[in-house]
């Protein structure tokens, strides 16, 4: 299933790329395919901005704007003007309706 | 040496000081994001800590099988019940009969996903090192951070794990990527993090090809069950507002220039206590079950269309048809939109709904609804000041 078109924050700096091919490997989606030793985007829409891929690349030849796709977060962050988080494990809050 | 805890499905082994550590709880595999919470309640037959190797105790041992007491709290954390205390106690446990050449696999101290890890350990001999999550699944405690490089890194040296194994290789789950730089981890421990599949089912087989995952262990599924297990935590949430609803429409019918008259609560009210069921129903469990055949790639859309389809095709029952058309219009306009902002919500369930596509849906759909609550009050107030001949 795919989501969204055309919104993704996902960047790959093909120039830091050495080909390791980590990125392709920890992406749930199969976003990234690794060609003549360099990683590649095949499609740019599956991506979920999980983060995986960003920190794990030891040569930081990817960025995303990762966060929760969550509507819920969002609204919570928007309401009070800080970062969209999932409420779920902080133990102050025992949230049994979350995620 | 080892003997079974009597009805838990964790082994402990006798240790020095005669006190077995055992917890009935432990890490786990999560399959999919929404398995996030935990569960369990802390367990009864928790006899001390856990994993912590420091001479005094030695890691408890778990099963692969599952006890009655495991499925009843599979199916009590998925309809929400106490989810947050399903927990097992982060350390180190033992599958099988380990040694200094087993493999460590990596998981989270939320008992559903702890569970599902050690039931798909089937015939192997692995350590299972269990990060505090805080009681949540790997992938969305991956996303806050709590399956992380930081508590990775002092897990390892908090269970001594460098003088259990004699190898440097140690197996996460691939969703629990998002939360760990593994070169970060390689740099402060030594140990290198191999990732293994999404599914726990497929570690077996991604031993036995040498640590290796296919493409097809690579990718998350989101299948008609997969959904349909993440319905009840949508439905939960949603009917626990519905006796105010219920309430307030019951009010709102019964109320006349006289004060409440209880048949007119009833006679006036009975349909929109239906359709708001209906509604419900449609939002949060027939969008996400139906959500590869409802069109559109926008949630709020999906859930505006599932909505009005059910909205429409139970007007036999409800009369809708039949009401004062202010009403009628009130009604088409308000609860649609209802459906489509609990159809919304579903988004922090889903594998594959990114950030950027959320806020862009938000950013459409909230002032939408708030013209639309606002014009639905105004058309209520309206019916009822002409109800009460006023206007």
């Amino acid at each position: 299933m795919k989501y969204l078109l055309d919104v993704t924050s996902l960047e790959l700096f093909k120039e830091k790329c050495t080909g390791c091919g980590l990125c392709a490997e920890v992406c749930p989606h199969a976003v990234f395919a690794i060609k003549d030793k360099k990683a590649e985007i095949t499609d740019r829409d599956m991506c979920m901005e999980c983060g995986a891929c960003a920190i794990n690349c030891a040569y930081g030849a990817i960025k995303v704007d990762a966060g929760v796709g969550c509507a819920s977060a969002i609204i919570g962050g928007m309401i009070t003007n800080s970062n969209p988080a999932c409420g779920c494990g902080d133990s102050a809050t025992k949230n049994s309706e979350c995620c | 040496m080892e003997k079974q805890v009597t009805g838990g499905n964790i082994q402990k082994m006798e240790t020095p000081g005669g006190k077995g550590a055992a917890s009935c709880c432990s890490p786990a595999e999560s399959t999919t994001k929404a398995d996030a919470g935990s569960c369990c309640g802390q367990p009864k037959d928790a006899l001390g800590q856990p994993g912590v190797v420091d001479g005094s105790s030695r890691p408890a041992t778990v099963t692969v099988e599952w006890s009655q007491a495991d499925y009843i709290g599979q199916i009590k954390c998925r309809l929400g019940f106490s989810r947050m205390e399903y927990t097992v106690s982060p350390g180190l446990y033992a599958v099988g009969k380990p040694d200094n050449g087993s493999d460590v696999l990596v998981s989270a101290n939320y008992k559903l996903s702890f569970d599902i890890l050690r039931h798909s350990l089937k015939g192997l001999s692995v350590w299972i090192l269990a990060l505090d999550t805080k009681g949540i699944n790997v992938w969305c405690a991956a996303g806050k951070g709590t399956f992380g490089t930081d508590e990775l890194v002092s897990r390892i040296s908090a269970t001594g794990l460098k003088g259990i194994v004699s190898h440097k290789r140690i197996i996460l789950p691939q969703l629990g990527a998002p939360g760990v730089a593994a070169h970060v981890v390689h740099k402060k421990t030594g140990f290198n993090v191999y990732y293994g599949p999404v599914d726990a089912k497929d570690i077996p087989a991604y031993i036995a090809a040498g640590y290796a995952a296919t493409a097809d262990m690579r990718t998350v599924k989101f299948t008609f069950t997969d959904r349909l297990v993440l319905t009840p935590m949508e439905l939960v949430p949603a009917l626990k507002k519905y006796p105010l609803y219920a309430l307030s429409v019951l009010a709102l019918f019964g109320l006349g220039p006289l004060g409440i008259r209880f048949e007119s609560a009833w006679s006036g009210g009975w349909p929109f206590l239906l359709i708001g069921l209906i509604t419900v129903l449609a939002g949060a469990f027939v969008t996400p079950a139906l959500l590869n055949v409802v069109p559109s790639r926008s949630f709020a859309v999906k859930g505006w269309i599932t909505g009005m389809a059910l909205l429409l095709a139970s007007s036999g029952f409800t009369g809708i048809f039949g009401m004062d058309y202010v009403l009628m219009v009130a009604t088409f306009i308000l609860f649609p939109l209802l459906s489509s902002y609990i159809a919304l919500q579903f988004t922090g369930s889903t594998v594959f709904t990114g950030m950027s596509g959320v806020k862009k849906e938000l950013k459409f759909a909230i002032p939408v609804y708030l013209l639309a609550a606002f014009i639905s009050f105004v058309l209520i107030v309206i019916y009822k000041l002409r109800e009460f001949g006023v206007a």
